[in-house]
């Protein structure tokens, strides 16, 4: 993450055309700064905390809420790396963590777990319930079982690991990042998907990329029904390096190897989309 | 919303009226209007449990004769159950308008259940050898103490915790629900019918009753109108994912048996746990650890799954 500043009306996308009208109230919309030099890579409020500094506690007794607040706690006292024993599915856990932090959960969260996330690296020792990492931006979250539905919506990078099976609508809204899945993915996976990658190591239910816009979903296994506008296309030697390179990251390994993966991506072109991410436009800019 | 729960012990038997308020509870803020058990105790030889209502809780706050008017419709309940050949072994009042007979009767069960429920006011929850269906407003705490839930032994029991959205909040809109006249078989739900009302005057026409407008209703009523011909409760549950239209997810208690089946859209959650010993099953996780908490491996059943478990 590059320092944020405040857009100025005299900012070049104005004189390029990109915004004919001035930002009002209370807009912040935002521009990296290419001659940022690297440090203070954080949101203005991030705590600076030491990854070889390491707290745990026990959430056995504590709710969703007190949980959140020992995190922050911990990490306002410095600590980067936070064990939290005994989540026991509770809701909300691990949410709105927008720094580098090094959280294990020894255990299994509930709905909504780690979502709005920006930066933490994350491992879950059992099962997510729905929609894990919901709009995550950056970041690795890795669970080593099972996962419920709408896993990963609507995030926007990072890397999602599963090393299980997940349920339906897995990265519905899908708009960057990685999904990477061990097992099986539910019906309606990658719906709307609009940017990113989803890896499925096993099967994948049906409707599989129904109405996407754009990006690509490699499946392992088979396929029960592609959705709406969704085709089949060929995997590159491209593709086959990056399979490669992250699958071996997290341990994963396809149902019949990598060079057998079947790439699914959209069939038709929505003119009313644009495929460039915000952050790819400052780049042209 | 709505949250439903489940749980089945294999050969044995144990305290399911406080494990199934503790899954219930942790569901609470699924559904906050009404809270409903149906517990799987142990059968008594030639006996048949009858938990009935003679007033909605509601009706105790109108009215300068309802009081003797929910005495006057036990009376007749008791009446008609002699005038049946039916006979009345024990009694026992868990609310002023909700209680609980053990009676004798081999006759005909939809006639008699259509004789007692002719009755004003009057509604059998449930009927059977093992099944007791509780259900009433509050959260799972008030409904179990009410009831003196906790302590009950049997094998398996479903419930659940009620967000009204398609009727009103009343013991006769609340979950489970009995499959009449069919002995020891409850549904609980979480979703919505789309297709109620063709599912429900389709039913009707084949004789079966409705007692409120709540689409949960239409399930237990299908399941029974399958039973009746003969159908196995797996196939029952395979056919209601093609014949059944909205989302759901919804549960089946039988006297021995517990079974789940998800809509094709799997729009509608369920969190499952397998062993050798136990199956639990809940809309959240959270549900199934405030029975099991020690770490554990759970899944989400996928779209058109049917499942059933023996006791």
């Amino acid at each position: 993450m590059a320092k944020l500043e405040r857009a100025k009306s005299e900012h070049p996308s104005h004189a390029m055309g990109w915004h004919v009208q001035p930002l009002k109230g209370r807009s912040i919309q935002a521009f990296f700064s290419i001659e940022d030099d690297g440090e203070n890579f954080t949101y203005p409020d991030a705590f600076d905390v030491d990854f070889n500094k390491r707290a745990e506690f026990d959430a056995r007794a504590l709710d969703g809420p007190a949980i959140n607040r020992k995190i922050r706690q911990l990490m306002s006292e410095g600590y980067g790396w936070i064990v939290v024993r005994n989540p026991l599915a509770k809701h909300s856990l691990g949410v709105g963590i927008l720094q580098k932090l090094k959280l294990d959960f020894d255990g299994s969260l509930g709905y909504f777990g780690v979502g709005l996330i920006d930066g933490p690296n994350v491992r879950i020792k059992g099962r997510v319930g729905w929609s894990c990492a919901e709009n995550m931006m950056s970041g690795v979250v890795v669970i080593e079982k099972n996962a419920g539905s709408t896993f990963g919506a609507a995030i926007r990078g990072g890397d999602l690991v599963c090393k299980g099976d997940v349920g339906a609508r897995t990265g519905i809204d899908q708009k960057g990042g990685s999904i990477l899945i061990g097992g099986r993915t539910g019906a309606f996976s990658g719906f709307m998907m609009q940017r990113g990658r989803m890896v499925v190591c096993g099967d994948a239910g049906k409707n599989l990329g129904d109405s996407m816009y754009d990006g690509t979903i490699f499946v392992g296994g088979a396929i029960q029904s592609l959705g709406v506008d969704a085709i089949e296309a060929e995997l590159t030697a491209l593709d086959v390096a990056w399979l490669t390179r992250k699958l071996g990251m997290y341990g994963l390994e396809p149902k019949n190897g990598i060079r057998n993966m079947t790439k699914i991506v959209a069939g038709k072109q929505l003119w009313s989309y644009d495929n460039l991410e915000p952050a790819e436009k400052k780049l042209v800019l | 919303m709505c949250g439903i729960a489940g749980i089945i012990h294999r050969g044995k038997r144990v305290d399911i009226g406080s494990e199934m308020t503790s899954m219930l509870r942790a569901l609470k803020h699924r559904g906050p209007d009404s809270t409903g058990f149906a517990v799987y105790g142990e059968p008594k030889s030639g006996e048949l449990v009858m938990r009935f209502k003679v007033a909605e809780q509601e009706d105790l706050k109108k009215g300068f004769d309802i009081h003797r008017a929910i005495e006057e419709r036990r009376t007749t309940v008791d009446e008609r159950i002699r005038g049946l050949g039916g006979e009345i072994v024990e009694v026992a009042q868990a609310t002023e308008y909700a209680h609980r007979y053990c009676i004798k009767y081999d006759g005909d069960m939809r006639k008699f259940a259509d004789f007692i429920e002719d009755i004003e006011g009057v509604e059998i929850l449930s009927l059977g050898t093992s099944l007791e269906l509780i259900k009433d407003l509050g959260d799972a705490n008030v409904v179990a103490d009410q009831y003196k839930l906790r302590g009950f032994s049997g094998s398996h029991a479903i419930g659940h915790t009620r967000m009204a959205t398609e009727s009103d909040v009343d013991i006769r809109s609340a979950h489970p629900y009995w499959a009449y006249p069919f002995h020891d078989i409850s549904v609980v739900h979480n979703g919505q019918l789309t297709n109620y009302w063709n599912g429900r005057r389709a039913l009707e026409r084949r004789g079966h009753r409705f007692m409120s407008n709540c689409d949960s209703e239409l399930i237990a009523v299908y399941v029974a109108d399958k039973l009746q011909d003969g159908v196995a409760l797996e196939e029952t549950l395979e056919r209601s994912i093609r014949e059944l239209d909205g989302v759901f997810t919804y549960l089946v208690a039988t006297s021995d048996a517990l079974g789940m089946a998800k809509d094709t859209m799997a729009a509608k959650p369920m969190v499952l746990f397998e062993s050798d010993d136990i199956v639990a099953l809940a809309s959240e996780e959270v549900a199934i650890r405030s029975v099991l908490p020690r770490e554990i491996d759970t899944y989400d059943p996928y779209d058109e799954e049917v499942k059933v478990w023996r006791s």
